[in-house]
C-alpha cells in the first residue's frame, strides 16, 4: 500500500525502463519474493539495500531472467522492459540478457584474453561486421569501463591476470560491449578492496549516462553515495522505495529506520 | 573467575617439556607417517619386482639367434622349366628350400672343416628353423632373379639352440630334449665361433604374425599390435562422442529429476560390471544378433567401446561439475545461449579432464582380456589384416590376448614371448599416459 504511493510520486521524474508488479518468487517451497511492484526509472542508479538473505539478489536476478537457470525456482506476476512482458512465452531469454546486462559478485572474466572477454559478446550477438570495428568497440568499453588505460598495451594477456579491481572493471566492460538498456550489479564491490570499490563506484556514476543501472548492495554507505533510487527489501518484502536522500534522511517504515540505523541486519 | 581458581590450584606446566598428552599425540603422528612410509616402500618393491620380472623375462624376444651362411638357390630344384614362370615358381613348395638350406649348411660345415662327433643329419637339419624355409620361398617369390646364384641368408635357427644362447637351455638338459641334443649345440657353437651364428636385435618380433607350437623362434606380436591399434580407432571414434555429448547433455542439460537419477546411478553400475559381462553381451548382441565377424576388430572395439563408455561419462561429467560455476553465469549474463556457453566456456576448461578420462579409459580397454576371449579373438590368425575400414572385419588379433594365447604354450620359449608382448603392451600403456600428461599440460588453464 505504502510502495504504490511512492511509485505515484517517482513516476513523474523520468522515463519508466523496468516496471515490476505482483512478483513472487518461490524457490521450491520457500516464498522468497513476496508481492514486490516497482518502477525502475532510466538513466537513474538504484540500489537495492537490506539485511541477508532479503531477496534483493533474487530479485535482481529476475530482471534478466538469470533464475531460469536455477530448476526449482519459480516466478509469478508481471515485469515489463519498455512496456514488453519479459517473462512472456515468447520472449527468448538469451535475447533479454543482451539488453539487459549483468555483473555479478565476484569478478568472473574468461578465461580468455583481454580482448576476448570484452569482444565476446559483440561476437555472438553480431555486432561488428569486421575487425575494425570490433577494435573499436573493444576500446570503446574499455574506455567506458575505465580501463583502458591500464591494459591497452596488454590486450592479449589473459583477463585473469589482472588484479581484482581491474577484472571486476573488466567485467563491466564486457557487460557493456553488448550496448545494453540495463546493466544489473548484484554486490559488484563485496570483493574488492576500498581503492577498487571507489573506482568502480566512479565508474557506475559515469555509467548513468547511457544506462539504468541497478545495483545490489550490502553497504549503506555505498547506496547512499552511488545510487539516486533505493529500495530497501525486507524478508521477500519490498518494503520501501523512494529517493535515496528520502530513504537515508527520512525513513518511512520503522523497518527501514531500523535497518539503516543498524538494529535489524 | 573460574580461570583464577584454576591457576590459583595447579601452576601452568612448562612450555619446554611436552606433557604426556601431547607427547601421545606425537607418538600417534609418528606412527602414522611410518606406515604410511611403510606402505610406499612395499608398493615401490612391488613394483620394482614386477617391472624387473618381466623385463628379465621378456627382453630376450627382442634378440634372436641367426645363421648367416652363402646358400645356393640352385635352378635345377627351384625352376624345372627355366622359364621362371611365377606360377611354375609357386609349385615348389618349403620342403624343397629345406632341402637347399640343409644342403647349404652341410657345404659350410664342410667348408671351415667342423667335425663334431656324434653329429647327425637330423642335428644339422634341426638346427634351421621350420620357418626359414618358408622365408627363403618368400624371398625367391618376390625376386626370382635370385635363382641360379649363390645369395647370402640369414636363416633362423631353432628355438633351442637360441634358447641356448638365452641361457633357457643348457647341455644337460639338451641330453634329455627330444628337440635338440648336444651334438646340435656344439656344431652351434662351432658355427659361433666362425661368425657364421650370432644373437642379433630382432624386428621381426614386432613385424612378424604368430607362429605355430613347433616354432617359437618365428612368432611376432605384428598382427596383434594391429589388431589392438585397430580396436583402439574404433573405441576412439565410438566412445568419445558419444561418452562426451552423453555426460554433456546429462551435465547441463538434462532435467534433474528421478529419471536422471537413475540413469546417472546405472553408469556408475555399469562401470562396475565385470569385462567378460560385456563380452557375453558383445557375443550375443553383434554376433549371434548382428551378424558381424567373429575375431574381428570392430566386434571387439564395439564391446570395449561398451565398457569404455562408463569411465568416460564419469570422467567428464567429474570435469565438467569441476568448472566453476561464474563462469556459466558470465556467459548467460552477455547474452549466451546455454549451448554457446558449453561449448565455448565450459568444455574448453573441462578439456583437460576429459581428455584424462578418455585415456585412462582408452589404456583400460587396451589391456583388456576376457570380453576378447568371447568373441572369438583368441584364434590363431596368420594374416595380416588389411587397411581400415575393411581390415576391421578381417580376424586380427590382440595384444593381451596374444599373452594369454601364450602362456597357455608348451614350449618355453612361449613364456620368453609372452612376456616380450607384455613389455609391448606395457609400452604402449606408457606411452598414453605420457600423451595423457603432455595434453592435460597443454590445455591446463586457471581460473
Amino acid at each position: 500500500m505504502n510502495d504504490m504511493r511512492l511509485l505515484e510520486r517517482s513516476v513523474d521524474q523520468s522515463e519508466i525502463k523496468i516496471a515490476a508488479r505482483d512478483v513472487q518468487v518461490w524457490y521450491g517451497e520457500k516464498h522468497a519474493i513476496k508481492d514486490v511492484n516497482v518502477d525502475l526509472l532510466d538513466k537513474t542508479v538504484t540500489a537495492f539495500i537490506g539485511p541477508s538473505g532479503c531477496g534483493k539478489s533474487t530479485f535482481l536476478r529476475c530482471l534478466n531472467r538469470m533464475n531460469d537457470t536455477i530448476d526449482i525456482s519459480r516466478v509469478e506476476g508481471k515485469i515489463t522492459l519498455d512496456g514488453e512482458d519479459i517473462y512472456d512465452r515468447r520472449v527468448d531469454p538469451v535475447q533479454l540478457r543482451a539488453r539487459v546486462g549483468m555483473v555479478f559478485q565476484k569478478p568472473n572474466p574468461f578465461p580468455k584474453s583481454i580482448y576476448d572477454n570484452v569482444a565476446y559478446g559483440p561476437r555472438i550477438h553480431g555486432l561488428a561486421r569486421n575487425r575494425a570495428e570490433l577494435d573499436e568497440i573493444v576500446e570503446k568499453s574499455l574506455r567506458g569501463a575505465a580501463l583502458w588505460n591500464e591494459v591497452k598495451d596488454r590486450l592479449n594477456d589473459p583477463g585473469t591476470g589482472l588484479s581484482g579491481g581491474q577484472q571486476q572493471r573488466l567485467c563491466i566492460a564486457r557487460a557493456v560491449a553488448t550496448q545494453p538498456e540495463v546493466l544489473l550489479m548484484d554486490e559488484p564491490c563485496s570483493a574488492l578492496d576500498p581503492i577498487a570499490t571507489s573506482q568502480v563506484e566512479e565508474l557506475i556514476d559515469q555509467l548513468r549516462a547511457q544506462f539504468s543501472v541497478v545495483i545490489v548492495t550490502h553497504s549503506m554507505q555505498q547506496a547512499a553515495r552511488v545510487s539516486q533510487k533505493t529500495a530497501f527489501f525486507h524478508l521477500g518484502n519490498l518494503v520501501e522505495y523512494g529517493n535515496t536522500d528520502d530513504i537515508f534522511t527520512n525513513p518511512r517504515d520503522p523497518r527501514t529506520e531500523s535497518y539503516i540505523s543498524g538494529r535489524i541486519g | 573467575m573460574s580461570d583464577a581458581t584454576l591457576q590459583g590450584a595447579q601452576p601452568r606446566p612448562s612450555l619446554l617439556a611436552a606433557d604426556p598428552r601431547t607427547r601421545k599425540r606425537n607418538a600417534a603422528e609418528a606412527r602414522f607417517r611410518a606406515y604410511g612410509l611403510g606402505a610406499i616402500l612395499v608398493s615401490m618393491v612391488m613394483l620394482v619386482i614386477l617391472l624387473f620380472t618381466i623385463l628379465t623375462g621378456g627382453i630376450g624376444a627382442f634378440r634372436q639367434t641367426y645363421l648367416e651362411i652363402p646358400v645356393a638357390l640352385d635352378a635345377a630344384q627351384l625352376d624345372k622349366n627355366g622359364n621362371r614362370d611365377p606360377a611354375d615358381l609357386r609349385k615348389v613348395l618349403t620342403l624343397t628350400y629345406g632341402k637347399i638350406l640343409q644342403q647349404s649348411l652341410e657345404q659350410s660345415i664342410a667348408d671351415k672343416g667342423i667335425a663334431i662327433a656324434e653329429l647327425s643329419d637330423k642335428d644339422v637339419s634341426g638346427l634351421i628353423s621350420k620357418e626359414a624355409s618358408a622365408q627363403l620361398r618368400n624371398r625367391v617369390l618376390a625376386d626370382p632373379e635370385l635363382i641360379g646364384q649363390t645369395v647370402e641368408a640369414r636363416v633362423l635357427v631353432n628355438g633351442r639352440v637360441d634358447g641356448y644362447y638365452k641361457g633357457r637351455v643348457s647341455m644337460e638338459s639338451a641330453a634329455r630334449d627330444a628337440n635338440t641334443s648336444p651334438a646340435q649345440l656344439q656344431l652351434a657353437d662351432a658355427l659361433k665361433a666362425q661368425g657364421m651364428l650370432a644373437t642379433q636385435w630382432n624386428w621381426s618380433f614386432l613385424t612378424s604374425p604368430d607362429a605355430s607350437d613347433q616354432r617359437p623362434e618365428a612368432a611376432g606380436v605384428g598382427i596383434a599390435i594391429l589388431g589392438s591399434l585397430y580396436m583402439m580407432l574404433v573405441v576412439l571414434v565410438l566412445s568419445v562422442p558419444i561418452g562426451v555429448a552423453a555426460s554433456i547433455y546429462l551435465e547441463e542439460f538434462a532435467p534433474k529429476n528421478r529419471w536422471t537419477d537413475i540413469i546417472e546411478v546405472n553408469i556408475s553400475n555399469l562401470a562396475a560390471v565385470p569385462s567378460i559381462v560385456f563380452g557375453i553381451l558383445g557375443l550375443a548382441a553383434f554376433i549371434n544378433f548382428a551378424g558381424l565377424p567373429q575375431s574381428a576388430p570392430i566386434v571387439g572395439g564395439l564391446v570395449l567401446t561398451l565398457m569404455t563408455l562408463p569411465t568416460i561419462i564419469i570422467a567428464t561429467r567429474a570435469a565438467l561439475k569441476a568448472v566453476p560455476p561464474s563462469i556459466r553465469d558470465a556467459a548467460l549474463g552477455v547474452g549466451a545461449s546455454k549451448m554457446q556457453s558449453v561449448f565455448h566456456h565450459v568444455l574448453p576448461l573441462a578439456m583437460p579432464g576429459i581428455l584424462t578420462g578418455t585415456i585412462i579409459g582408452l589404456a583400460q580397454a587396451l589391456g583388456e582380456t576376457a570380453p576378447l576371449l568371447l568373441i572369438g579373438m583368441v584364434a590363431f590368425v596368420k594374416n595380416f589384416p588389411s587397411a581400415p575400414p575393411d581390415g576391421l572385419f578381417e580376424p586380427a588379433s590382440a595384444l593381451p590376448v596374444q599373452v594369454y594365447n601364450w602362456t597357455q604354450r608348451a614350449d618355453p620359449a612361449f613364456i620368453e614371448r609372452a612376456s616380450g608382448a607384455i613389455i609391448v603392451l606395457l609400452v604402449f600403456l606408457l606411452c598414453m599416459n605420457l600423451l595423457a600428461i603432455l595434453l592435460r599440460r597443454k590445455f591446463e588453464r586457471r581460473w
